[in-house]
C-alpha cells in the first residue's frame, strides 16, 4: 500500500515539477508569482520525507506525511490549503490498506471540505475549488455506475480541466486575484490549474498501474 | 538577473544570518528556523510582538525587532507567508508570559499560517490574539473580496503597538491599540520598474519606458490600472487623494506621514515626493506631527513608493514619538 501511494504522490511531485513555470506565469498574471516555485519547492521536500517512511506505513501515514510536509515548507496560502486537504484525506482513509474507488472518493471529498473550512472559500470565486468540486462530483457519479478507479478519475479529470477554464470568466473574489477585480478576467487560475495537474498526474498513475497489472 | 546573491535558494538564510551579523546587539535568530528575536527575549512581564510574512520586504521585518517595536519577525521565502511551524517558534520563543500580539498583513496566505500557529501556541496554553491589517486603499473593500491588503502601515502598527507593550499593558490592551491604528491608517503606492523575484530569475511583470502602475501592492501584485509617468507632484497628488478622500481625512487632523520607497527609489525622488505631500496637508489643514521618510517596506528592487498617512488622537501620537530602538528604526 505504501509504495503504491509513495508512487503516486511522487507522480504528482514530478507534475508539479514540470509545471513550475506554467503555474508560476499563471501566478505572475493575477497573484505573486511564486505558486509554482512553492508547490515545486513543497513537493520536492514531500519525496524526501517520504523516502524516509517505512514500507508498511498505511495510506493514512503517508497521506499525513504530506500534508505536514506541505504545510512546514510551502507557505502562502496554497501551503495550508494543500496541507489541510491531504491531512484530511489522511483522516478519511485511516486503517485503509487498499483503496477502492469509494475510499479514494471519501477522501477527495473531506480533502474539499478541509481546503473550504480553512480557506472559506466557496465555488465560483476563482480558486482550487472551481477545479476541485466539479471533478469531485464527476468522480462520484463515476463511481456510483460502478466504474473503476481509473475511469472516476478520468471522468474528474476532465471535470477539473472545465473548472480551469470556467476560472478565466469569472472575477477572483478570494486569494490574492481578488484585488485586481475585474482585471482578473480572462485570467486562468494558478490554484486551479495545480488542483487539475494533480488529478491529471493520479488518473496517468492509476492508469499505468492497471496496465502493469494486466 | 542580475543580483548580489550567491544562490536563489539561499537568499533568505544568508541574508538573516548577515542581519545577526551586522546587529548582534539587537538581534539573534533562534536556531533551526527563520526568526529573529531580541537579543533578550522573553522579555518578563511584557506582551509580546510578532510580525512577519514573505522575505523582500526589507527592513521589514527583522529590522523592526527591537525595544519599543516587536520582540520577534518570521521571515518566509521571497514574497511567501512564512509556515505555521515557523510562526510557532517565534511565538513560543518571546512569549515573557504576557501573551503574544501577532501583526499579520491582510493576505490569505499570512491569515492561514498565522492562524494555524496560534491554533498550536494555544494549546500550549500561550495567550495569542492578532491584529490584521489593511491599510492600501488601492483596493476596494467590499464584504466579498479578500478585503484590502496591508502594506507600508504595517510599520506604524508594530511602532506603537511596540510602544504600548513597553508600557506593561496587557495584552487586550495592546490589541486595542494596534487595531486603533489599523481603522486609522491608510496608503497607496505605484511602481516605474518591477522587481524579479530570485527564484522566478524575471520580472514578474513589465512596464514601458514611460508607463507606471498606479496602486502596486508591495509583492509586484497589480495594481488598479496603468498609466503614463506623470511630473512626481501629479503622482502624490492622485496618490494622496485617494488616501485623504478614504478615512477621509480632513481639516483639523493631526497626521503621521510615512513616505516610503519600494526598494530601488533614491532618497532623492521621495524627499521631492514629500515635498509635495506636506504642501497638500498644509493646504487642508492637515497637521503633520512625524514625517518618515526612506524605505520601511520596500519590494525588492522595485523603484516606486507608497505613502501613509495615520490620523493620531493624543494616545497614539504618544505612543509614537516614544522612544524605539531597532536596528532600522531608532528614535529617541
Amino acid at each position: 500500500m505504501a509504495n503504491c501511494l509513495i508512487a503516486a504522490v511522487e507522480a504528482i511531485g514530478a507534475a508539479i515539477a514540470s509545471n513550475k513555470e506554467v503555474l508560476t506565469s499563471l501566478d505572475a498574471a493575477i497573484g505573486d508569482a511564486d505558486h509554482g516555485i512553492n508547490m515545486a519547492r513543497g513537493f520536492q521536500a514531500v519525496s524526501g520525507k517520504l523516502s524516509t517512511l517505512a514500507q508498511t506505513a498505511d495510506a493514512a501515514t503517508v497521506l499525513k506525511t504530506v500534508g505536514m510536509t506541505l504545510i512546514t515548507t510551502v507557505g502562502g496560502a496554497s501551503g495550508p490549503l494543500y496541507g489541510t486537504a491531504f491531512l484530511r484525506a489522511a483522516a478519511a482513509g485511516q486503517g485503509k490498506n487498499t483503496l477502492s474507488p469509494s475510499d479514494v472518493g471519501n477522501m477527495l471529498a473531506a480533502a474539499i471540505a478541509g481546503i473550504k473550512e480553512r480557506g472559506k472559500a466557496v465555488r465560483g470565486e476563482k480558486t482550487m475549488l472551481d477545479a476541485l468540486e466539479p471533478a469531485y462530483e464527476a468522480f462520484k457519479s463515476a463511481e456510483q455506475q460502478g466504474r473503476s478507479l481509473v475511469e472516476c478519475l478520468a471522468a474528474a479529470r476532465e471535470s477539473a480541466l472545465d473548472g480551469v477554464m470556467f476560472t478565466k470568466s469569472i472575477i477572483a473574489t478570494k486569494g490574492r486575484a481578488s484585488y485586481l477585480g475585474e482585471r482578473s478576467l480572462g485570467h486562468q487560475d494558478p490554484g486551479a490549474t495545480s488542483a487539475y495537474l494533480i488529478i491529471a498526474a493520479l488518473e496517468e498513475f492509476c492508469r499505468s498501474q492497471e496496465q502493469r497489472e494486466e | 538577473m542580475k543580483k548580489i546573491i550567491n544562490s536563489p535558494e539561499q537568499v533568505v538564510e544568508e541574508m538573516l544570518q548577515g542581519a545577526v551579523l551586522a546587529h548582534p546587539g539587537y538581534l539573534r535568530r533562534v536556531e533551526g528556523f527563520q526568526v529573529l528575536v531580541r537579543a533578550n527575549t522573553p522579555v518578563e512581564g511584557k506582551v509580546a510582538l510578532v510580525s512577519g510574512g514573505g522575505s523582500g520586504h526589507e527592513p521589514s521585518h527583522g529590522g523592526y525587532v527591537g525595544k519599543g517595536m516587536l520582540d520577534g519577525a518570521v521571515a518566509g521565502a521571497v514574497f511567501t507567508s512564512p509556515t505555521p511551524d515557523q510562526v510557532y517558534e517565534a511565538i513560543k520563543v518571546v512569549d515573557g508570559g504576557q501573551g503574544v500580539l501577532l501583526v499579520i498583513k491582510n493576505y490569505t496566505g499570512d491569515i492561514m499560517n498565522f492562524e494555524m500557529a496560534a491554533e498550536l501556541a494555544e494549546a500550549d496554553g500561550i495567550k495569542v490574539d492578532r491584529v490584521v491589517v489593511n491599510d492600501d486603499v488601492a483596493v476596494e473593500n467590499s464584504t466579498w473580496t479578500t478585503g484590502r491588503r496591508g502594506i507600508a502601515g504595517t510599520v506604524f502598527i508594530h511602532k506603537i503597538a511596540g510602544a504600548k507593550a513597553e508600557t506593561g499593558a496587557e495584552l487586550a490592551e495592546v490589541k486595542r491599540v494596534a487595531e486603533k491604528v489599523v481603522t486609522n491608517v491608510r496608503s497607496m503606492g505605484m511602481a516605474i520598474s518591477p522587481c524579479t523575484v530570485p527564484a522566478a530569475g524575471k520580472p514578474s511583470f513589465t512596464l514601458d519606458e514611460t508607463e507606471v502602475e498606479i496602486g502596486m501592492g508591495i509583492h509586484g501584485e497589480p495594481g488598479t490600472h496603468r498609466e503614463s509617468l506623470r511630473p512626481a507632484d501629479e503622482t502624490v497628488e492622485h496618490l494622496l487623494n485617494k488616501i485623504t478622500a478614504d478615512l477621509p481625512f480632513g481639516s483639523g487632523d493631526e497626521v503621521a506621514v510615512m513616505v516610503n520607497g519600494l526598494g530601488a527609489t533614491p532618497l532623492m525622488e521621495l524627499y521631492i515626493a514629500n515635498r509635495k505631500v506636506a504642501e497638500m496637508l498644509a493646504e487642508k489643514n492637515i497637521t503633520v506631527a512625524k514625517t518618515y521618510v526612506g524605505n520601511f517596506m520596500t519590494s525588492l528592487e522595485m523603484a516606486g513608493f507608497s505613502i501613509t498617512l495615520l490620523k493620531l488622537d493624543e494616545e497614539l501620537k504618544q505612543l509614537l514619538l516614544a522612544p524605539a530602538d531597532t536596528p532600522a528604526l531608532v528614535q529617541v
